[in-house]
């Protein structure tokens, strides 16, 4: 069955290939993407532009991705499974949106707040017209939140599952949270309707360009972070955490330093990812911290492969990809397909695609 | 008994020909509507059996006027003269009440009802009147608060009456009024007792001591009846995870399996009952209101057969992969309710209440049960006894208990570990079925139902500590009781996320939940 | 960081059953590292009871470790060695009863990373190993060093530190396999890399758990004599069922049974014990 499966013409030509020719594939990736901005801001009628349409979506997954690569850090390294990381990724893109509502409002009230009848701005949304305030609050959000949670967490030793269902629980908190008029985030509508950023056009070629490549820098920033991780001495502990937490408390390590770090450094990341998302995307609401968003994350990394810093890249591209695909050709599929996805994914590919590039290259 | 017997001749007195009363029709046909007010006040006033049908006729706009001011009922839908043997002289003329004419017009029925033998419609004649009597009816309530026998009666006319009095001109009336309102446990004595003592309304400063005294005795006893309403709601709410939760105790807490799906047996249980309500509609319409009793066997084997079909093609192999069970499952779940959606529309569907189940029971003036809440409350403790019989009275519970316990030994002991599994599975499937054909009773059926009750439920279960029949149940109200008793104090949404705070803080004294068991750390 | 470079000179001289020398040996390094060995016992239990829901698994234990003592623990099936070993670890906490590494260092009052720290290392009774790591990796993790976070992002391991690892690697014989995964290896390797992790943390005390469970005869006579050469530097504890091992190790034997201590003495002692005899030996 898998044998069958195996034998996909992907599969065997990246079989025949070294280590070398996977980096070259690797640099080409990394070359087209680097050339889509610059593509987009050729004249509309040019045989080789990017549509705005296609900028953004790349750019899309491209976020999705980052938040895969650091799900697949605490997941796929350290072994703990995340199911709410739709929530750091939502909170690092509405600290990014309190600044671009902040832009689009001039000095006065966003608008939803003048729709709510409120006089003067909450206090946590002090300072948030100031681009470094704002971007202070991408990172300290979703860092501080995972710090008191993952603090709390990991000193009761809740783990595997038990985990799990902390993390869907907390998101899906945050999910009602935001979802109330009162919290002062626009409740249902979250926030839309930007229109500049740092005093440029947010819909301007010339600015779509710069986001979509400060979003390349970002995935390559996280990749390289990861690969040093990975190959750290911190890295293999955190094998050893995901393997046999006992002995490795026996060798005199205490877990729940590396836990945590892992645990803030994955949300602040994932903070980063919504905060480039949001202004491309130009809407930021509390479906982003649903369930089931975080839990879908989870399929890509597995779909890609855990443990692996290219898997999880891999498995954002694909499943959104599909996504994309099926919500235009057969949109009442796309729920079966996933679901499927999610079932076949975990009987047949534990080790995801990767997983199984790397044993047909090894027979 | 003087008032039995004044009641019987009252009802005999209603067997009476309308005759009896002649000429009230006709005066009331051929009065001015200012006329016709005080008419209407003064029956109010002296309520009188054989003047129903008239009442009645007036109510429901079947009074006409003929020529010559002569008035006709309709019945039957033809007209027939009230009084004495006029013929119809052409078709008589509807007569039409105005709205203050309609509010006496209410007021009189209600005075008529206190003349009712049946306990339940004199109380409501009583709540009615709390609100609307008219000081011409002085009299007439303070005959019927002497002459009441049945006390929730009784307390609500002493209200009705404290009302009226509370205007009189007279400061030892007042008084007396304000003491007995204080005596009563109505919200609207509290609305009553602060009016009188907002700025400016009593003068009387004995009357205003008083008023405060009493408010607060009045107050008291609301706490009481609010905190037992929470309490309930706590109890109801608890009921409800309790019925969602059970069966992923058995899944998760016996097989280890993270049932993600599970949610969604609950969502299809519910179902079940619709199809089952259509069934009975096309088929059986005389016994629709038995059909929730009907469900429960039919959801229980439709989500119980699922189960089973779903533990032998995907989460057999999973077992020992707690994460990818997770995962998988979460997969079954997506394609479940899509399903559902294409075959019954992404529309809730309409699941209603038999009579048996509709309605409540007055407790207290301000705790009123439903009856669908208490039926569930009791169906959730049958179905925890039945369980618990099942797991640790049957071969089947004991055969479980042996594969949670060594899955190799019981193997070896000729236990069918896989049979044990689909067959647990299918339990555990089958009980949430049951909590759907609850849930169908109390809420909206749709097919996201399950989705609202499974983070609830994941955490029910972690509460009261792995494979804990008891944890969960007492989880499970502790839980409900929480939820609604922080509800009124800091809205639903904080109140659940203060209560997942406090889980998280919570397992850092008691990792294993509330029941958890002990042992040799096994390496 | 509380672990200390266990002061090889200290424990140098012949072992001395007595312990009318080791008073003068602990005084000074020893103490200065902040484990206090000054009279003479690197393990104190006294009057320890633990109880699993009513069930009493530890009655009132009485135990005590001499510093460069072998001891062996021997006792039927649910004598309580295991639960033991959980209440120096820090696993388990004691109902009541008094636990102290050293002369000052409360167990009772630490956390299993501080008591690991500390230098108690432990041998679990299934090997426990890191499987996805390299058998070199896995003593690298297992390596006396500081192990904060932040040390582990910058640690690059010394020529000294190759060295050690290398070492290990030989007397566990295990050189040819040090890139394999340590998954791979045969249930007698995953002993002897378990025990060679226990090396390279250079532990004051060691607790194995029935270090030669699924080993070869070969491989025994060997640990036997591994845990010879390092009884005198360190403190051993083993539990073992092997009696043929105990023999050929143990200078020192100590029977639990039902949860404390039926008998104490040399093997041939013990052996002759008639309580000893009659719940343990068979009768």
């Amino acid at each position: 069955m898998t044998q069958a499966l195996n034998q996909t013409l992907l599969a065997r030509a990246t079989a025949k290939l070294g280590p070398k020719a996977s980096l070259a594939v690797l640099g080409l990736v990394l070359i087209a993407l680097l050339a889509m901005p610059l593509l987009h801001l050729l004249p509309a009628d040019n045989a080789l532009h990017v549509s705005a349409y296609g900028l953004t979506l790349v750019g899309k997954i491209l976020c999705y991705a980052i938040v895969a690569l650091a799900l697949d850090l605490v997941w796929g390294y350290a072994g703990m499974l995340s199911l709410g990381h739709g929530l750091f990724f939502a909170l690092g893109g509405y600290a990014m949106g309190m600044y671009l509502m902040r832009q689009s409002a001039g000095d006065g009230l966003p608008a939803f707040m003048s729709f709510l009848a409120w006089s003067e701005l909450p206090w946590y949304w002090y300072g948030t017209s100031n681009f470094l305030w704002a971007m202070c609050l991408v990172v300290l959000a979703p860092g501080l939140l995972a710090l008191v949670f993952g603090f709390f967490a990991f000193r009761s030793r809740i783990k595997g599952v038990y985990f799990s269902i902390m993390t869907q629980a907390l998101t899906f908190a945050g999910m009602l949270l935001f979802f109330r008029n009162e919290t002062g985030f626009g409740g249902n509508n979250g926030f839309t309707n930007f229109r500049t950023i740092l005093g440029f056009d947010i819909t301007a070629p010339g600015t779509r360009a710069f986001l979509f490549f400060c979003t390349v820098l970002l995935l390559v920033g996280s990749l390289a972070l990861g690969f040093a991780l990975a190959r750290s001495k911190f890295g293999r502990v955190l094998t050893a955490l995901r393997d046999a937490e006992n002995r490795l408390m026996f060798c005199g390590y205490d877990p729940r330093g590396y836990k945590l770090f892992i645990w803030v450094l994955s949300a602040v990341l994932c903070g980063l990812a919504g905060a480039l998302y949001v202004p491309q995307v130009g809407i930021i609401n509390p479906s982003e911290m649903s369930p089931t968003n975080s839990i879908e994350a989870a399929i890509w990394v597995a779909l890609g492969g855990r443990g692996t810093l290219i898997g999880p890249l891999l498995g954002a591209g694909l499943v959104n990809g599909m996504k994309s695909w099926f919500t235009v050709a057969f949109p009442e599929y796309w729920l079966f397909a996933l679901g499927a996805l999610f079932i076949v994914i975990t009987l047949f590919l534990p080790k995801g695609v990767i997983g199984l590039l790397r044993k047909e290259k090894d027979q | 008994m003087p008032t039995a017997l004044y009641r019987i001749l009252l009802s005999l007195a209603l067997l009476l020909p309308l005759t009896a009363h002649a000429g009230e029709a006709a005066d009331f046909v051929a009065a001015s509507p200012a006329k016709q007010a005080k008419l209407l006040e003064s029956w109010a006033a002296q309520p009188d059996p054989a003047r129903q049908a008239l009442l009645d006729a007036l109510q429901q706009g079947r009074v006409g006027v003929g020529a010559g001011k002569t008035a006709f009922l309709k019945v039957d839908g033809s007209w027939q003269a009230a009084e004495g043997q006029v013929v119809a002289d052409g078709t008589p003329k509807t007569l039409r009440l105005n709205n203050r004419l309609r509010g006496l017009l209410a007021n009189a029925q209600a005075a008529q009802q206190l003349l009712s033998a049946e306990p339940a419609q004199r109380l409501a004649a009583a709540q009615e009147l709390q609100k609307k009597a008219k000081p011409s009816q002085l009299s007439l309530l303070n005959a019927q608060v002497a002459a009441e026998q049945d006390k929730a009666v009784r307390a609500a006319l002493a209200l009705a009456l404290a009302n009226l009095q509370l205007v009189d001109p007279d400061p030892a009336v007042r008084l007396s009024a304000v003491r007995l309102l204080g005596e009563s446990g109505d919200p609207l004595a509290r609305t009553r007792l602060e009016g009188l003592l907002a700025e400016g309304v009593e003068s009387d400063a004995a009357v205003r001591t008083a008023a405060e005294t009493s408010l607060a005795q009045v107050k008291r006893r609301l706490l009481v009846g609010e905190l037992l309403g929470q309490a309930f709601s706590g109890l109801s709410l608890g009921s409800i995870l309790l019925l969602a939760a059970l069966g992923l105790a058995i899944t998760f807490g016996l097989l280890g399996v993270i049932n993600m799906a599970h949610g969604e047996m609950l969502m299809l249980g519910a179902y079940t009952t619709y199809m089952v309500q259509i069934a009975f509609q096309n088929f059986a319409p005389g016994y629709l209101a038995l059909y929730p009793l009907a469900a429960l066997p039919v959801a229980f084997f439709v989500t119980a057969a699922i189960g089973m079909a779903l533990e032998r093609t995907v989460i057999r192999h999973l077992y020992g992969r707690p994460l990818e069970t997770l995962l998988a499952t979460w997969g079954i779940s997506l394609i479940l309710i899509q399903a559902v959606r294409v075959i019954f529309g992404a529309q809730n569907v309409e699941v209603a209440n038999p009579g048996w189940l509709s309605g409540g029971v007055q407790v207290l003036p301000n705790l009123v049960l439903p009856y669908s809440r208490m039926v569930i409350i009791g169906f959730a403790l049958f179905v925890v006894a039945l369980t618990w019989l099942l797991l640790n009275k049957t071969r089947l519970g004991l055969n479980v208990r042996a594969v949670t316990q060594n899955r190799n030994m019981a193997a070896c002991c000729g236990v069918p570990t896989g049979r044990v599994d689909m067959l647990a599975f299918g339990l555990g499937s089958g009980i949430a079925g049951l909590g759907g054909v609850a849930l169908s009773q109390i809420g909206n059926v749709g097919p996201d139902l399950g989705q609202s009750y499974i983070i609830d439920s994941f955490l029910v279960v972690v509460l009261g500590g792995v494979g804990q029949l008891a944890g969960s149940v007492l989880a499970a109200f502790g839980l409900g009781i929480a939820n609604k008793l922080l509800e009124p104090q800091i809205g639903a949404v904080l109140g659940k996320i203060l209560i997942l705070a406090l889980i998280i803080l919570f397992i850092q004294k008691r990792p294993q939940g509330l029941f958890a068991l002990k042992g040799r750390v096994i390496d | 960081m509380r672990a200390t470079p266990v002061p090889e000179f200290m424990l140098e001289p012949a072992f001395d059953p007595a312990g009318s020398g080791r008073d003068a040996l602990g005084l000074g390094s020893a103490a200065a590292k902040g484990l206090d060995v000054r009279h003479g016992t690197i393990l104190t239990l006294e009057g320890i009871n633990v109880s699993f829901d009513g069930f009493r698994a530890i009655t009132d234990l009485n135990l005590y470790i001499g510093v460069g003592e072998l001891r062996c623990i021997i006792g039927p099936n649910g004598a309580g060695k295991t639960t033991m070993m959980d209440v120096i670890t820090g696993k388990t906490r004691p109902d009541n009863g008094v636990a102290y590494f050293g002369d000052t260092l409360d167990l009772t009052q630490m956390s299993e990373v501080e008591i690991a720290q500390a230098g108690i290392g432990r041998k679990f009774q299934k090997p426990t190993v890191f499987e996805a790591l390299s058998v070199f990796e896995n003593l690298e993790l297992a390596l006396k060093t500081d192990k904060s976070v932040w040390a582990s992002l910058r640690a690059r391991l010394s020529g000294a530190q190759k060295d050690r690892i290398e070492e290990v690697l030989t007397t566990i014989r295990l050189e040819s396999s040090r890139h394999r995964p340590a998954g791979l290896l045969s249930h007698g390797q995953k002993q002897f890399l378990e025990i060679g992790m226990l090396l390279v943390q250079d532990p004051q005390l060691l607790l194995l758990d029935e270090p030669v469970a699924g080993m070869t005869d070969a491989e025994t006579e060997f640990t036997a004599e591994l845990f010879k050469s390092l009884a005198r530097k360190h403190s051993l504890m083993v539990v073992e069922h092997d009696m043929g091992f105990v023999g050929s190790i143990a200078d020192h034997v100590t029977v639990l049974h039902q949860g404390s201590v039926l008998a104490e003495g040399s093997l041939e002692e013990v052996q002759a014990n008639e309580r000893v005899i009659e719940v343990y030996l068979g009768r």
